[in-house]
């Protein structure tokens, strides 16, 4: 017998039969993108809490443009059922609150549609930017917004995800890219977080023209990390939407990098990114295929010790590949035509650069630096119409994370809202939606994939 | 630097785009399970990778092993089949020992000079772990001849011809058919004839591992190569190689004919047994310049020679001599204007000879018919990134390692000084051959 006697317990066959009777968590079946997927699987229910909302009348065209079902009404009879049918999303036009008063109209719209969310449905909060108010009952209302959404993400079942935008002033033209990834299945592992649209002043771009089967279609990119695991998928992300992809990984993962290569129609670049001639030999390779348009930093290593027992050579070699490659690289880009005007960075945080983890001060140190990368780089790119955000993996199914002892691993999976482990797939998937031209309102920010994993929530 | 050939005039000159090798393992190691065919589409697809050719139609690949099964006999295009390459691109299996994939880099070359293709591929691959293996001589006569008897008895009475002896395969040897000497031991006679001492062979020796390592250690070969089942480095490479240590190892080749000559030749002298493929993507300067792709440096000329070393008196590995004086000649160069000297390491004592022999006016008067030796040359320019002493020496691949590697080497010169640079490839061959040929970037 372990000392783990609950573990113990459920794993008897008595303890089996009555865990099974007091309902563990259930695992639901995530929605996930496929090419040609309608945006929404069913109606959605839009509402506005206050008259000043600015929003609402943008995503109803929107949704309407794309032939989907729209209520205002959340105890609407829908798609020819009744008031108690399910919804494939339920969208809520919060801007405008003038105090903690007006939230109650929030509430009355999200309630009925807690009740009626179907299986991954969406449910959207569009709020003001705190910051962007200097009254204190205002700014509480609008901070209020994420406490409510963070706690009803712990509430939503069944892979039904809630999450909250906030729109800068004169940013709600800006935000289709950003509505068309929160509703659809590409965001099926973001859950219970909020993204800034618009808060980086001086963007421009546009979201006329865009083939959005094809969002990347004419674009190269370049991904780091690219022989395996989700650098991999990535590339094959990025390459369905449209990208010729050039994929980077050190000259030891040369024959994983030909493979990835290979089966996307990309090219392979084997260079150790810490090499003082790195950032030049890239921007070189680059010009093979005409310049670069976006630019994933995606390789990353762990040398885990605790603090006590580290030493120096160990804590370098990290923050080296996960840090200072990335700012290296991007110094190169900022200052070269080779980078070009419109031009997309994303990078790999992770959820212990957010929350911390035992033993990886090293990586949690170089994750945190990145998001600290991210906000002093976001308003340097904003000359070139360009942006950079990163993305903050929470547990993701990879081969690192099978080889994790059970015990972690399970806390991995089960600690979250969505009780399962991501899949590369869902971390690619923001990625490609940063790295589209139409997000060019996007920038600075810091989204985390994680089925909102408890840790550092 | 002089230009070259000012009265030779090619239609134009193939470029060199860039490479793709395995690394290279020595014999019955790494690669023990990996066919000829498996490393060459495995070379192969890296190159793709590299330069994004997923689908091309290539002019042609080129390509041929020494070891070669008979069931291998389509081996290049059936590696083209199984690689990522658009199955319209034409192949041929060429063979010409050591010297087989700088023949299939001259073929090539020669054809995008013609003007009759735009893009090639040049390529090499030999095992000695996956070796063919043939029945004996006297099983394979009984076996015909059942085959050919028409009735039951006849058969029989055939079969009936087997011996226990007849069971003892042919194991392919590297041993000359006309002399049936082995190669290191044609190589120790001619260390003898021209008393090429062990100090300078290990010297010789040490330095292609030293180099080899620092070349690795700067990321030289980060782009001429990808890891292969495991491998990521050639693994005959031995950094710390010191003339101390290999003075310690005893010789293995002894040199027949010459009973008061020390023998000189060392298994570290000589290069081992070894597996492994490469490859060189040729073009012509417009197929590379539409895809936006380098050119590393251009094929000039080339020029194959042999010599009698079975009823004269020459060295079995001695044709080098001859062709390069030819085609200096022909270009209007001398031995000394060169950047670079990339001379295949069979032994290090081969190429020691072949030096010696151009700096002794006797044998440049008598063999070559020169008024003047060709000289000594600056030997630090000589195998500054390794060669086949350290890496192995895959007897079909190693033109396609040096092609790339000289082609490299240019092409960091001309950057590095923007004055350009020529290089000189030497590669010894079983048979009394030899292949040589000029790069210039």
């Amino acid at each position: 017998m372990s000392n783990d006697w609950y573990s113990d317990f459920v794993n008897s066959g008595f303890g089996k039969t009555i865990a099974g009777q007091v309902g563990l968590p259930p695992v639901p079946k995530l929605r996930r993108y496929e090419p040609g997927q309608p945006l929404l699987s069913g109606p959605a229910l839009l509402g506005t809490a206050t008259a000043d909302g600015r929003v609402a009348k943008v995503v109803r065209s929107f949704l309407t443009d794309l032939g989907v079902e729209v209520h205002d009404d959340p105890n609407a009879a829908v798609g020819g059922g009744s008031s108690s049918s399910k919804v494939a999303a339920g969208i809520v036009d919060a801007t405008g609150l003038s105090s903690p008063a007006d939230l109650a109209e929030v509430q009355a719209f999200l309630t009925p549609v807690m009740r009626r969310i179907g299986p991954s449905g969406r449910i959207l909060v569009i709020g003001d930017v705190p910051a962007e108010a200097e009254a204190p009952a205002v700014r509480a209302a609008r901070r209020a917004l994420e406490g409510l959404v963070r706690s009803a993400g712990k509430e939503a079942r069944y892979g039904a995800t809630v999450n909250l935008v906030h729109v800068a002033n004169g940013a709600e033209n800006d935000l289709e890219s950003t509505l068309r990834f929160f509703l659809s299945s590409r965001s099926a592992f973001v859950h219970g977080q909020r993204l800034d649209v618009g808060t980086v002043p001086g963007f421009s771009g546009s979201s006329q023209g865009v083939d959005w089967d094809k969002p990347l279609a004419g674009r190269v990119a370049l991904v780091t990390g690219a022989a395996r695991g989700i650098g991999a998928t990535v590339a094959a992300t990025l390459r369905r939407d449209g990208a010729t992809v050039i994929c980077v990984d050190v000259p030891a993962a040369g024959d994983a990098l030909a493979r990835t290569a290979n089966d996307i129609g990309g090219s392979a670049l084997q260079l150790d990114i810490t090499a003082d001639h790195a950032p030049a030999t890239i921007l070189d390779h680059a010009q093979r295929h005409g310049g670069l348009d976006v630019v994933v930093h995606n390789a990353g290593i762990t040398r885990d010790k605790l603090l006590a027992n580290q030493d120096r050579d160990r804590w370098n070699s990290v923050i080296d590949v996960n840090l200072n490659s990335q700012l290296a690289i991007n110094d190169a880009l900022l200052s070269s035509e080779v980078f070009h005007r419109g031009g997309r960075i994303v990078t790999v945080s992770s959820m212990a650069g957010i929350a911390g983890n035992r033993g990886q001060t090293s990586y949690g140190a170089s994750k945190a630096g990145v998001i600290g990368m991210v906000d002093a780089t976001a308003p340097l790119l904003v000359e070139k119409d360009a942006t950079i955000n990163a993305v903050a993996p929470g547990f993701i199914e990879t081969a690192m994370t099978k080889a994790m002892p059970v015990g972690t691993r399970e806390a991995g999976r089960r600690l979250s809202s969505m009780t399962q482990g991501g899949l590369p797939v869902d971390v690619a998937e923001t990625i490609a939606w940063f790295a589209q031209g139409a997000s060019y309102a996007v920038n600075g920010q810091v989204l985390r994939v994680d089925g909102q994993n408890f840790l550092g929530a | 630097m002089t230009s070259a050939s000012p009265s030779r005039s090619l239609p134009r000159r193939a470029a060199i785009v860039g490479a793709n090798r395995i690394p290279f393992a020595r014999s019955n190691g790494a690669y023990a399970r990996a066919s000829n065919q498996d490393m060459l589409t495995a070379a192969l697809d890296g190159l793709v990778a590299r330069f994004g050719l997923q689908g091309e139609h290539l002019g042609e690949v080129a390509s041929g092993a020494v070891l070669k099964k008979s069931s291998d006999f389509n081996l290049t295009r059936e590696a083209v089949l199984g690689s990522r390459l658009a199955a319209a691109t034409p192949t041929y299996d060429l063979q010409q020992a050591c010297g087989t994939s700088l023949q299939t880099t001259l073929q090539v070359a020669n054809k995008i000079a013609l003007g009759q293709i735009e893009s090639g591929i040049a390529s090499g691959v030999d095992t000695t772990s996956d070796a063919p293996i043939e029945v004996n001589e006297d099983l394979r006569a009984v076996l015909l001849a059942a085959n050919r008897a028409k009735s039951t008895a006849g058969v029989l009475k055939a079969l009936a011809g087997l011996r226990p002896g007849q069971i003892v395969p042919e194991i392919p040897a590297n041993r000359e058919p006309r002399t049936g000497m082995s190669m290191g031991e044609h190589a120790a006679q001619t260390a003898a004839t021209w008393g090429i001492s062990r100090t300078a062979q290990d010297e010789i020796t040490v330095n292609s591992h030293r180099n080899l390592a620092a070349a690795y250690d700067r990321g030289f070969f980060d782009d001429l190569m990808t890891p292969y089942l495991g491998l990521t480095k050639d693994n005959n490479l031995r950094a710390d190689s010191t003339l101390e240590g290999l003075a310690k190892l005893k010789p293995v080749f002894r040199p027949a004919g010459y009973p008061d000559t020390e023998a000189t030749m060392t298994a570290a002298n000589s290069t081992p047994l070894t597996d492994g493929a490469a490859t060189v993507l040729l073009a012509s300067d417009e197929w590379a310049a539409e895809r936006n792709l380098p050119v590393l440096a251009h094929f000039v000329d080339a020029e194959t020679a042999a010599v009698d070393y079975v009823h004269g008196d020459e060295g079995l590995l001695m044709a080098p001599t001859y062709a390069v004086p030819r085609m200096l000649e022909r270009n209007g160069l001398t031995l000394q204007d060169f950047d670079f000297y990339e001379f295949h390491e069979a032994f290090a004592s081969t190429i020691l000879a072949t030096f010696a022999a151009w700096e002794d006016p006797i044998f440049c008067k008598e063999k070559l018919g020169r008024d003047e030796p060709l000289g000594s040359f600056d030997k630090s320019k000589l195998n500054v990134a390794g060669s086949s002493l350290a890496t192995g020496h895959p007897f079909a691949a190693t033109g396609a390692r040096i092609v790339p590697t000289l082609a490299k080497l240019l092409h960091e010169k001309s950057q590095r000084d923007g004055s350009g640079g020529r290089g000189l490839i030497s590669i010894c061959a079983a048979g009394g051959q030899g292949v040589v040929a000029i790069l210039e970037a």
